[in-house]
């Protein structure tokens, strides 16, 4: 593998039952880079994230993050590979017997030995960072969508993890929020050097934030490239990708009518 | 082509049930293992024993009293007819002890905090709660399930006693204040007629009751995005809860018919 990435996918080939998702998949992330993950529904982005986090085990080919193979590590391997990644998932997944502040503080508790006082100064400090100052008493039950999603942010970064995964970070919320969860992820990114997989749908997100995209599209990747490679590229799936969101945002009634009647009702 | 169709369905059921008891064993097996190796989390088995034991008490206690009420009522019916109105007190303890004591406390516990259990594991599965902690490295297993079922071993045999104890109180309550029974005799009774090996044996029961609440909930929970109907949403819960429920008071009646053949 290349010296300078931290995930190396090769040859993935993932199946649910008979169905094949991932058809031999190949994927290199580098240090530091903020690299997104697109494609519509069904294209396998959520399934190729479980496989980076070792939820979901490939059918055949390998994973490797940190130079160490996910699905042929042991246990303890496992466990020292995954205290250096954070994950914030779709729907924040807190706990919801815990207030915020215990939810970040959960990875230190259980895999420091810092005592309690240290580790609330540092929960204080990733809230602050997510400006969630001031949150940590609330519970999860009080928080808003937004609020949430920055909370498990926050506790992502606990660890001061070498990866970070963010699955659709701006699903749900509206224009101003996730415009907001941009900016922050970019500021993480400038301020630890964090290397980070974002897997989202959304197009201006994805732009605003990526270093590098790569594009799914029916189990297969369409191509891997910066902001401007994938926006110049004549391949017919991606211009498609590209346009076809406008175009079903701005759903036209008697276009669709006329396509179904084959031009026998004339517009009135 | 019918038949066909059917031993294909009888076929995936047969599959499917495999697979879960096998992934249930293996859920008690890690779970167990997690329990073993130090560090401990006295801390999480503790508001697991408060969940599951203590706040049971209250409707533990109702239940208790009132079973016990009804006991010594239709025993003293019964026994009237054949003038031992003496043998009241043993006759209402052995039940309780041996018998109602346990299945009661049981089913209780199962509408209580096992159907609880399972609801609370399974929206966590399906808001990714449980892919959070295996990502954080912590073992869900271990940080999950473990003290749940320690729990409820050490809860439900305290429950049983205290629903033993108040259902004696129950009957004593019908025997010698309502129908006018002497106290001493109640007593006496009791004494002669309810030995060591009774009360082991209600005890051998709640301990295997609490394991198997807390196993077969947590498994349901657990397990739930293996349903084979593809459970989903709160739909998927409430139906699994109620498999839950359902499962768990199945094995229990059925584990106590079990320990009764194998130790009487």
């Amino acid at each position: 593998m290349a010296g300078n990435s931290l995930i190396h996918i090769s040859d993935l080939v993932t199946h649910f039952g008979d169905k094949c998702v991932h058809d031999g998949i190949n994927l290199d992330v580098r240090k530091g880079e903020i690299l997104v993950i697109m494609g519509g529904s069904g294209s396998g982005k959520s399934t190729l994230m479980r496989c980076l986090l070792g939820l979901k085990a490939p059918s055949s080919g390998s994973v490797q993050l940190l130079g160490q193979d996910l699905f042929r590590s042991n246990r303890k391997q496992l466990v020292e590979l995954r205290r250096q990644m954070g994950v914030a998932f779709q729907g924040g997944a807190l706990f919801g017997s815990m207030t915020v502040g215990e939810n970040v503080c959960l990875p230190l508790r259980e895999h420091t030995r810092l005592d309690p006082n240290t580790m609330r100064i540092m929960a204080r400090m990733k809230l602050e960072m997510v400006n969630l100052g001031g949150a940590e008493n609330l519970m999860p039950a009080e928080l808003s969508g937004g609020m949430i999603k920055r909370a498990a942010f926050a506790r992502s970064m606990i660890m001061d993890p070498k990866l970070l995964f963010f699955d659709e970070p701006s699903a749900g919320l509206d224009p101003i929020t996730s415009a907001e969860l941009d900016e922050l992820i970019l500021r993480i990114r400038d301020a630890m050097q964090t290397t980070i997989v974002v897997v989202t749908h959304e197009l201006e997100s994805a732009f605003r934030i990526a270093d590098r995209i790569t594009l799914l599209h029916a189990g297969k990747i369409l191509m891997t490239g910066s902001v401007e490679e994938v926006q110049a590229s004549d391949n017919q799936h991606i211009q498609d990708m590209l346009k076809r969101k406008p175009r079903s945002e701005a759903f036209d009634v008697d276009r669709y009518l006329s396509q179904l009647t084959g031009d026998r009702v004339s517009r009135q | 082509m019918f038949v066909v169709k059917w031993l294909g369905r009888l076929g995936d059921q047969f599959l499917y049930i495999t697979e879960q008891i096998g992934r249930s064993a293996m859920l008690l097996f890690y779970a167990l293992t997690g329990i073993a190796k130090p560090p401990y989390k006295l801390h999480l088995i503790t508001r697991q024993i408060l969940f599951i034991g203590a706040r049971s008490l209250f409707v533990i206690l109702v239940a208790g009293f009132f079973t016990g009420m009804v006991l010594a009522l239709q025993f003293y019916n019964t026994l009237e007819r054949f003038g031992s109105i003496d043998l009241l007190g043993s006759a209402t303890a052995l039940a309780l002890v041996r018998e109602l004591g346990p299945v009661m406390t049981a089913l209780m516990v199962i509408g209580r905090a096992g159907s609880a259990m399972c609801a609370e594991i399974g929206i966590m599965r399906t808001s990714e709660q449980i892919d959070a902690l295996e990502c954080m490295a912590i073992d869900p297993y271990r940080y999950l399930i473990a003290p749940k079922i320690i729990a409820g071993i050490i809860s439900v045999p305290l429950l049983t006693s205290v629903f033993d104890v108040i259902g004696i109180l129950g009957g004593y309550v019908v025997g010698v204040v309502v129908f006018g029974l002497s106290s001493g005799a109640y007593f006496d009774s009791m004494y002669a007629g309810v030995e060591w090996n009774d009360i082991m044996m209600g005890l051998n029961k709640s301990l295997l009751f609490g394991l198997t609440i807390t196993w077969v909930s947590t498994t349901m929970g657990f397990f739930l995005h293996y349903d084979r109907k593809g459970a989903y949403g709160a739909e998927g819960v409430s139906r699994i809860t109620t498999n839950a429920v359902v499962l768990s008071s199945i094995a229990i009646l059925f584990g106590d018919y079990l320990v009764g053949a194998v130790m009487l």
